[in-house]
């Protein structure tokens, strides 16, 4: 996976650092010096092995068999012996519906929340950066959500705060007339409103970071200069919040789109809301042990996360690149 | 400028204060309250946890907690839960640690050739979607016969339900993001420091105990925060990957919902407990969480 991200990234520039010998060439077999330059290469690159060989094991050999498992129909519950099918697996991917359906919720969880709580988020963290009484404790009533387990919130959220009849959102809502949330007619906006609940203190914390790196003095300037307020936010602030804006989205983006246990515990795995990894994991260890067809779905995925990844590296190397934030 | 305008900056900003801390505190409400809900909950009796009328004046008690905490025997204990939690936590926060310094090491202060195409790989292993994976690890870590293809190494049967094979897998899902924070601190170790040290005859050994250390532990901390947090709250794998009895407190909270009975005040319980650990290091360590958050970029 990784080559094929690293073909699309273009703008990346390898570097290649200089090796400091410290060999003194003159009298010396050259042969010598190679093979000192080879030793001093090993010496600099043995720290970082254990991590790299480590990391591709563990990532990237899975992802090998599962591209071996995706060409075999293999019904694991079934004393059906492994079949070599080729690429049947895939044939049959567009006529799966919730296949299908799983992307476009998918799309949703991932950048509808993202999105929702960037908006969220881009608020809250100017209110935040002004002073007044009790800010530091709002701060931290607010990162909290992102800090509570996902799994213990799921079900606090599906039972005490939104079960139809003992939920206390519903409570709310019966008192002021409306009719009760059904969390089982959208699930899909439960895992939303859950989403952006969990998210939206995150980008917080990355924006608030960043309108406080803003230098007063332009803002001063900006304003000595008779600039309106909205002026100052659209001409000076959004520019300069802009990447702290990308890497919020981007990491969040990350997590968002392996969202699990919000599908799984929060609304039951519902049709409404499945997404791949719910769909996924449903079609292999969570019920129907279809081997094959969860691992050729999987690749198809890997594969859309490729042109994501592409799109995100390219982000963080401007980061990168750049400038500390 | 004139006192007039002075005058409407002092109303403005007076304003804009007064906004606000209205839309901080109304959001801080709003977002703070399922928690706020859940630990109320949790000293409740079940009948005023399952009402249909919300119950907010009660005598609390922690009776919901001894029940929760007991062993019923058979079931995955709370013991044995966050006792699963905390190994499997621990040893992987450590392992990220001791291959993640070195590898920042070697991307920073003395670089490896394409230094820069290693990060990215590194990254870029956080974009794979562990689902399509799941089948593999799930061979790898459990304890059901399969076709090993004749190839002797796919036959780990020993991993198999046991907290290592978690372990394994969480090092790897948090050591890029490690190699990432570690190495945006040492970025801060300045350069001329190290030749200094250099210069001065100092060992590797002694460059990295009295120079660079102490500039990057504060780096260690966020990443060892940052690493207990994931693993700390990670479902979707402890789900495909443990067995009953290695399971960890994500599996153990989703076990107290009872399908028959009132349930709501002993979820609540166990949701409190589990969540206690990360909320109480996040509250502690803000501002190193954003740092490490932001994989180091923001200062």
């Amino acid at each position: 996976m990784y080559a094929l991200v690293r073909g699309c990234k273009g703008n990346v520039t390898t570097e290649v650092s200089n090796v400091e010998t410290q060999v003194d060439v003159a009298g010396v077999d050259p042969a010598e010096v190679k093979q000192a330059e080879r030793r001093e290469r090993w010496l600099r690159r043995l720290p970082l092995l254990p991590a790299l060989i480590f990391t591709i094991i563990v990532t990237q050999v899975p992802f090998v068999i599962a591209l071996w498992i995706s060409l075999n129909d293999w019904a694991f519950l079934t004393p059906d012996p492994i079949e070599f099918v080729g690429l049947d697996n895939y044939f049959s991917i567009p006529d799966n519906s919730r296949f299908v359906d799983s992307i476009i919720n998918t799309f949703w969880i991932t950048f509808g929340t993202a999105f929702l709580s960037t908006v969220l988020a881009t608020g809250l963290a100017i209110a935040l950066d002004k002073k007044f009484i009790g800010q530091s404790l709002v701060r931290t009533l607010l990162i909290t959500p992102f800090l509570t387990m996902p799994v213990a919130a799921s079900l606090i959220w599906r039972n005490s705060i939104l079960d139809v009849r003992f939920g206390f959102v519903n409570f709310i809502l019966t008192d002021l007339g409306f009719e009760p949330f059904e969390t089982s007619a959208s699930p899909l906006l439960t895992v939303l409103v859950f989403s952006i609940w969990q998210w939206t203190p995150f980008l917080m914390l990355i924006l608030l970071a960043g309108l406080q790196s803003q230098p007063p003095s332009v803002l001063e300037a900006a304003r000595v200069d008779g600039a309106s307020n909205s002026a100052i936010f659209f001409q000076i602030t959004l520019p300069h919040l802009r990447p702290y804006l990308e890497l919020g989205a981007l990491l969040s983006s990350i997590f968002l789109i392996q969202t699990f246990d919000a599908v799984d515990q929060l609304v039951g795995g519902a049709i409404g809301a499945q997404n791949i990894p719910f769909f996924v994991h449903q079609r292999a260890i969570g019920g129907a042990f279809q081997f094959g067809e969860a691992s050729a779905f999987g690749v198809v995925v890997v594969i859309a996360s490729i042109i994501l990844a592409t799109f995100s590296l390219r982000v963080l190397s401007g980061l990168l690149d750049g400038e500390d934030l | 400028m004139s006192g007039v305008s002075d005058e409407i900056v002092g109303v403005n900003t007076r304003w804009s204060t007064l906004t606000a801390s209205v839309v901080g505190w109304a959001a801080a409400v709003v977002f703070f309250f399922p928690i706020f809900w859940m630990v109320h909950t949790s000293f409740k009796t079940e009948e005023d946890a399952q009402s249909l009328d919300p119950v907010f004046f009660f005598s609390p008690s922690l009776d919901r907690y001894r029940e929760v905490s007991a062993d019923f025997g058979g079931n995955l204990s709370a013991v044995e839960a966050f006792t699963n939690s905390l190994s499997v936590v621990l040893v992987s926060t450590f392992l990220v640690l001791l291959m993640g310094i070195p590898a920042a090491y070697a991307l920073t202060i003395r670089p490896v050739e394409k230094w820069r195409d290693v990060l990215f790989f590194f990254i870029s292993t956080k974009f794979l979607p562990i689902a399509a994976a799941i089948v593999p690890l799930f061979f790898f870590a459990d304890a059901i016969p399969y076709p090993t293809l004749g190839l002797p190494f796919l036959d780990t049967d020993d991993l198999l339900g046991t907290r290592l094979g978690l372990t394994i897998v969480y090092t790897a899902f948090n050591l890029p993001l490690g190699v990432w924070m570690m190495r945006s601190f040492f970025e801060e170790v300045p350069r001329e420091l190290i030749e200094a040290a250099q210069i001065d005859g100092a060992s590797i050994t002694s460059q990295l105990r009295s120079v660079i250390l102490p500039i990057v532990s504060p780096g260690i901390a966020a990443t060892a925060l940052l690493s207990f947090i994931f693993a700390w709250n990670e479902f979707f794998l402890a789900l495909n990957l443990t067995a009953a009895d290695t399971a960890t407190v994500p599996i153990w909270v989703t076990g107290t919902v009872d399908g028959r009975g009132q349930f709501f005040a002993k979820l609540s319980a166990a949701a409190t407990m589990a969540s206690i650990p990360v909320i109480a290091a996040g509250w502690i360590a803000q501002k190193r969480l954003v740092r490490g958050l932001a994989l180091g970029a923001i200062k």
